[in-house]
């Protein structure tokens, strides 16, 4: 794709990005008519971010950086919204770290 | 050849049947091939579809990490990058079910693979969802048994039985089971051969078997004179019975010249089609509970169900009974739980309590009565308040479509003799269009024992004197006050209760279908 947008953050998630932490990125990419990607490396493979099947398959544990990147139809909103969402550890405490 | 296994239990409905046994009880469902891969690929996504619509009505109970796990099970069966694989594989010919566990198997290998604890966790999530969509893929309707197969188990539902194709014969074999279940009562109007009450079996049980169920036992791995033999007792009793269609197509008469009104019972509108009119003198219950299965009727599909018996019927009398719901007759959405179903909120209890169901029932009987000579009956009736009540309803109604408009027409309205009160003080009951005596529920209220439990089933006897004495009181009750009383319990087309009830004059019998030609016959010799 033509990327007109990237970006990396650290996952600081205890388990990493898990099952319920996955819902919520999935379904924030799927709310951007852009194409969106992630990968844990700058070189790829990369996977799509709205497809929860493709990022679980990621297996991104705590730790990873993860490059986010976007073409088409408000990319950089859709990149800006998703850094935002793994920084703020995807709006969950610490004590959500204990689930599975 | 192993030898040979005979158990023996109770007849339930008279008949012969031999073929493959079917397990009922098998807990691993068998998905059934489809004939195209358009057909695979239809029915897998709609078990998807079933399978997150089953996770959505979960999620709605569930919290915490509970709705968690359902919620990420949703996103991931919703994620075309699941299935995509599976419906890739459809298109090069495998089977849904195939394709389906295929596909699931190698993302859940991908997450076995992994060498954090948490992602092979995940595993057993995926694995949840590959089950859930092969379960919705194998109930599609199509776990059928082979025809011609005798379906063998603990128990069966009457929605099992009706789903089931009896064309090519078969039969039915419960471990547990009772003759006055309803499916004992569908198999009766069917002419299904079955048999309850042969308890545990001693080994896994599988095969070609023989079921006698004019004497209540099952052979499996018969011998060679073992068939032999059951053919011929299939072929006698198959002579008897045709011998008994001569008195078909007459009037019944006893011996003496007596005429005896004998009508039909019904479950299902369909079952009019196997049925010549000129056979019998009108349908004397046509049960509704059938109608509400699985989900409750709206008034259109209740109307032309009751029309089209109506029109079939012609000038003869069709009684119909608002729903008897409750009991063993559960209707999702509509029965409750209780601990002893038998004694709470059934029948015309229930139909009280729930009015908007009952309204809509009532409407449609209503319309369809400008059809044909309809009468509509109450059952559990226990007090005659309950039946002002109804009677109450329907007049309501009654109004409401004048106000617009709509054909109708007032039935006679009459009530089920069932609950010992009635019978004991029918004096009681004296406003009522007419009687019919129930008689299966009728006995097991009398004798307190329960109708579907095979331990006690010596003491449910519609020919124990007490019942006997109910039933002839009801029967001179009417017969003063001018007011029909008639019988549609099983005893009706009992052989060997037709003399009692004719004794304790009765005229009016209403029996099962496969019954009719039977009990012509052997009222014709009685000398009553």
């Amino acid at each position: 794709m033509s990327v007109s947008a990237e970006a990396t953050v650290v996952i600081t998630h205890e388990v990493g990005l898990h099952a319920r932490p996955s819902v919520k990125f999935t379904k924030l990419a799927k709310s951007f008519a852009a194409e969106v990607e992630i990968a844990l490396a700058a070189n790829g493979p990369w996977f799509d971010a709205k497809s929860i099947v493709k990022v679980m398959a990621a297996k991104a544990p705590k730790g990873t950086v993860l490059h986010i990147r976007a073409s088409g139809d408000g990319a950089n909103d859709a990149v800006d919204a998703l850094v935002e969402l793994v920084r703020r550890d995807f709006d969950e405490g610490a004590d959500h770290a204990r689930t599975a | 050849m192993p030898e040979p296994l005979r158990l023996q239990g109770i007849s339930a409905s008279a008949g012969y049947a031999e073929g493959p046994l079917f397990d009922l009880d098998k807990t691993v469902l068998s998905y059934v091939g489809k004939e195209t891969a358009g057909d695979e690929k239809a029915a897998l996504e709609t078990a998807i579809a079933i399978a997150a619509g089953r996770l959505a009505v979960l999620i709605e109970m569930a919290v915490g990490d509970a709705a968690d796990i359902l919620e990420f099970q949703i996103a991931m069966l919703e994620d075309d990058a699941l299935s995509s694989p599976a419906f890739a594989a459809i298109r090069a010919g495998l089977p849904a079910d195939k394709a389906w566990r295929q596909a699931l198997d190698a993302e859940i290998a991908g997450y076995d693979a992994s060498d954090q604890d948490y992602f092979r966790a995940r595993a057993a999530d995926i694995r949840d969802i590959r089950e859930q969509v092969l379960r919705a893929l194998s109930e599609d309707g199509n776990v059928q048994a082979p025809a011609g197969a005798i379906l063998y188990g603990e128990d069966i539902a009457p929605t099992r039985f009706l789903e089931t194709d009896w064309s090519s014969g078969g039969g039915i074999a419960l471990k547990a089971g009772s003759a006055a279940s309803h499916v004992a009562m569908l198999a009766r109007s069917r002419g299904v051969p079955m048999v309850v009450g042969l308890g545990a079996s001693p080994a896994h049980l599988t095969g070609i078997a023989l079921l006698d169920a004019e004497h209540g036992g099952i052979v499996l791995s018969p011998s060679r004179a073992e068939i032999a033999a059951f053919r011929q007792a299939s072929s006698a009793f198959s002579a008897r019975r045709d011998q008994a269609g001569t008195f078909l197509a007459r009037p019944a008469v006893t011996k003496a010249g007596e005429a005896v009104r004998v009508q039909v019972n019904i479950a299902d509108p369909s079952d009019v089609d196997r049925i010549d009119i000129a056979t019998c003198d009108g349908v004397g219950l046509m049960r509704t509970e059938f109608l509400f299965g699985k989900t409750l009727p709206d008034e259109e599909t209740q109307y032309r169900a009751y029309r089209k018996v109506l029109e079939w019927a012609g000038e003869k009398p069709v009684t119909i009974r608002t729903v008897d719901a409750g009991g063993d007759k559960p209707v999702p959405g509509f029965t409750i739980e209780e601990s002893n179903p038998f004694l709470g909120l059934r029948g015309i209890r229930l139909s009280l309590a729930r009015p908007e169901v009952f309204r809509v029932q009532i409407r449609a009987l209503l319309r369809a009565a400008v059809h044909g000579s309809l009468k509509v009956m109450f059952p559990m009736i226990a007090v005659v308040e309950e039946y002002r009540q109804a009677a109450a309803t329907f007049a309501e109604e009654q109004a409401r479509l004048a106000a617009q408009g709509i054909a109708h027409k007032m039935p006679p309205l009459g009530i089920m003799v069932e609950v010992p009160s009635v019978a004991i003080v029918p004096e009681a009951f004296v406003e009522v269009a007419f009687f019919s005596i129930g008689s299966n529920d009728l006995t097991q209220y009398v004798m307190a024992a329960a109708r579907d439990n095979a331990a006690v089933a010596h003491l449910n006897s519609v020919r124990h004197p007490a019942v006997l004495r109910l039933i002839a009181a009801v029967a001179a009750f009417g017969e003063r006050e001018k007011i029909p009383v008639s019988l549609c319990g099983d005893a009706g087309g009992d052989p060997a209760s037709i003399p009692a009830l004719l004794e304790a004059g009765l005229r009016d019998l209403s029996v099962a279908p496969a019954q009719l030609a039977m009990a012509k016959a052997a009222i014709a010799d009685i000398s009553v």
